[in-house]
């Protein structure tokens, strides 16, 4: 391997070196110039010694095969890679800005902040999980966010993609990550599920809204083994007025058994986006750790038997599904309202991790600022949410996993497209407009949310005519 | 350069011309064709008649463990390989019999090596099964990427240095960048008769330039091949397997 020195003015691959931004332990960062666009990029430069940990070499290739393939606002973009017989490097989009890692010095921070940064990075890791990624190694320093707001994703030197080989399974035996945000399946060598990374997202909200680490800093594989039996103390008790919601929240991210943690990063950010909606259990209101006797009694099961072993990472994304079904009280016949409640079923029938999520819209005059409250003082928000809960009644899936949404709007389709952008949902379902004037004068709503919607759209509609069809 | 790289193609012409044809779409500059251009199939001759120009305008074509055994009457193959290669005795050509004898056993241009079953030793005709027998053959060889066939299951072997061997089942369609940094196996799955419960052709492309390699399958009318098999009155077995792609 013919090693180049790199320093300012240099020029590597078509890219002028301009100053070096970082030194790390397996990288260097510089800031290039494009000679081919003049565009200012970053350079992440593997540090390559004879002697030196081969996982960073490894890990550095596993970065350049991942990164060109990996599209959206939640990665850096790709621009180059730079060969090993050569001078190994890959070129990428320059994000300003810093990293979470300096937010360590200001915590604890609101409980409504965590859970917004929590959001953020759990639409992050949705995007990343559908394009077949597991990060495994989501930690502060590995967050940044764009002028716009998304969370960005960056370094992927411990990530695994599923289609592609896993170049760090075979090669080392002790596990790769970092220790205080490391899953339990990871500690045991599973590389291949996506729920790793919402452990380690759990881990991080955990230590953002009481400003201590779950499970501390272990140094060693017997320290990282230990959050296998031994439960961290719940945030509550460490900050009494955290929110039971919150607690559930992170708690479930923690379960030692992926199984009964979110299943998809979309369930997460579901949760985290809508926090009056939680459904809470005994998690949140845990108030201590378990006693001696039961970590003892999951130490004797064994290590390995405490956590989930799954045969296909992704099946999660296929059987989770959020379905967001939009429900217009007012002009539904009982008819039409009844199969758009069949057609929601028959969705969800074979997913038992589905979530419905029944949305309706409140619809705002466009010129005047509309009061919340009718002219007999009802609150219209509640009136709307029991027709809500009434339509939902019969549907046969666990109230837990139903929430219900009044979303106030002067356009109703752009009002469903944006609850589903911002929920990812995966398939929205609702009644077809009546063949009437109605349609005519305001247009179709339907039409707009299917021709738009970044997901599937199932527009139900009564069957009409059967008798003169079979005629 | 875009290489196509297709393997044991069993006298299955509907499969290979499905393949090529694929290939082609994808812009294929060089074809490889990794042996076995016969047995088990129904049509032996027909396969040979159309490799033969294909050889000529600058394919490349390894020698198989059936086509070695078309040539010669005693072969170690289990009874149902066996009635089949009788069956193909018969229906080869002198041409189609000249033509298979004088395949090369293997070829290499450094930094690839194209063989039928594995590199450690071509002519014992071992099957590349498992990181073990993978490595037997990458400890070989220097070459930078060894393809072969035999096994009519997709699969991809990496090596490091002398660390160890990584096993990884290519996952159809996803170009898998070969890094510089290792040496490759790559087992290019079967054309003629995929045993991987996916009926449809297997074959591969590997852009030289790039390093990537993508594993492709191309549909093709199974069934009718394993009626002709069974006109042929060929086993059954090997009808029922085309259909089931095991």
């Amino acid at each position: 391997m013919a090693k180049q020195v790199l320093a300012s003015g240099s020029v590597i691959g078509g890219f002028q070196v301009v100053e070096k931004l970082h030194s790390g332990g397996m990288a260097h960062l510089w800031k290039v110039r494009s000679e081919a666009t003049g565009e200012t990029l970053l350079m992440k430069v593997p540090v390559v010694h004879e002697g030196e940990d081969p996982a960073a070499i490894v890990g550095f290739e596993m970065e350049q095969m991942i990164m060109p393939r990996l599209k959206g606002p939640h990665v850096p973009r790709f621009v180059a890679n730079g060969d090993f017989a050569e001078q190994p490097f890959i070129a990428m989009e320059l994000i300003e800005g810093t990293s979470l890692l300096p937010m360590l010095e200001k915590l604890p921070l609101p409980v409504a902040e965590v859970a917004e940064i929590g959001r953020k990075i759990a639409m992050a890791l949705d995007s990343l999980h559908r394009q077949r990624v597991v990060h495994l190694d989501v930690k502060p320093s590995n967050i940044m966010f764009r002028p716009t707001g998304e969370a960005v994703l960056i370094d992927y030197g411990l990530s695994r993609h599923l289609d592609l080989p896993d170049l760090m399974a075979e090669e080392f035996k002790l596990p790769y990550g970092t220790a205080p945000y490391m899953a339990p399946e990871q500690v045991m060598g599973q590389r291949h599920d996506f729920r790793s990374d919402f452990f380690a997202l759990g881990c991080l909200m955990y230590f953002f809204a009481t400003g201590e680490r779950p499970f501390g800093d272990p140094q060693k594989l017997k320290g990282l083994q230990r959050r296998i039996w031994e439960d961290p103390k719940p945030p509550r008790q460490l900050k009494p007025d955290i929110l039971l919601w919150f607690q559930e929240i992170v708690l479930r991210c923690l379960e030692v058994n992926a199984a009964r943690r979110y299943q998809t990063a979309a369930q997460l950010l579901f949760d985290l986006a809508n926090p009056g909606q939680v459904a809470l259990t005994k998690r949140a209101h845990k108030e201590k750790r378990d006693g001696f006797f039961a970590n003892m009694r999951r130490k004797s099961e064994g290590l390995d038997s405490l956590i989930d072993h799954p045969h296909e990472a992704t099946k999660g994304l296929a059987e989770a599904p959020i379905v967001a079904v939009a429900i217009d009280i007012a002009t539904m016949t009982p008819e039409l309202s009844a199969t758009v409640r069949q057609t929601v079923m028959r969705i969800i029938e074979r997913s038992s991790e589905s979530r419905v999520a029944c949305l309706n819209i409140l619809k705002l005059n466009r010129l005047a600022l509309d009061s919340s409250v009718d002219e007999e003082g009802n609150n219209k928000h509640v009136a709307r949410i029991v027709q809500l809960k009434d339509w939902a009644r019969t549907l046969e899936v666990p109230q837990s996993r139903v929430s219900f949404h009044v979303l106030e709007a002067t356009d109703p389709a752009e009002a469903i497209l944006d609850y589903a952008r911002s929920n990812t949902v995966d398939h929205i379902v609702m009644g077809a407009r009546d063949n009437s004037t109605m349609r005519k004068l305001l247009g179709s709503v339907s039409g707009k949310v299917a021709a738009e919607a970044p997901c599937t759209v199932t527009v139900v509609r009564e069957r009409k005519d059967q008798d003169s069809a079979s005629s | 350069m875009l290489l196509a790289l297709l393997s044991d193609i069993h006298a299955n012409l509907p499969a290979f011309e499905a393949c090529l044809a694929a290939a082609a779409s994808q812009g294929a500059e060089r074809l490889v064709l990794l042996g076995d251009f016969v047995g088990y199939g129904p049509d032996p001759e027909a396969v040979v008649q159309r490799v033969i120009p294909l050889v000529e305008a600058g394919a490349i074509a390894i020698k198989g463990n059936h086509d070695a055994a078309a040539l010669r009457q005693d072969t170690g193959m289990n009874p149902t390989a066996a009635q089949a290669m009788a069956w193909t005795r018969e229906h080869l050509s002198p041409t189609a019999r000249q033509f298979l004898s004088a395949l090369p056993m293997e070829v290499s241009d450094g930094s690839h090596l194209f063989v039928h079953s594995d590199g450690s030793d071509p002519s014992a005709w071992h099957y590349v099964t498992d990181v073990q027998s993978a490595g037997a053959s990458l400890d070989a060889t220097r070459a930078h990427v060894t393809f072969c066939g035999h096994v009519h299951v997709p699969a991809l072997y990496c090596k490091m240095g002398a660390g160890k061997i990584t096993a990884h089942r290519p996952t159809t369609g996803v170009a898998i960048p070969l890094s510089s940094q290792r040496q490759w196996l790559a087992v290019c799955g079967s054309v003629g008769q995929p045993r991987d419960h996916n009926p449809a052709a297997s074959f591969s492309i590997y852009d030289t330039a790039t390093r990537a390699l993508t594993f492709h399958r191309a549909a093709y009318d199974a069934e009718r091949v394993a009626q002709r098999i069974r006109d042929a009155d060929l086993p059954e077995s090997l009808a029922a397997r085309l259909i089931l792609g095991k």
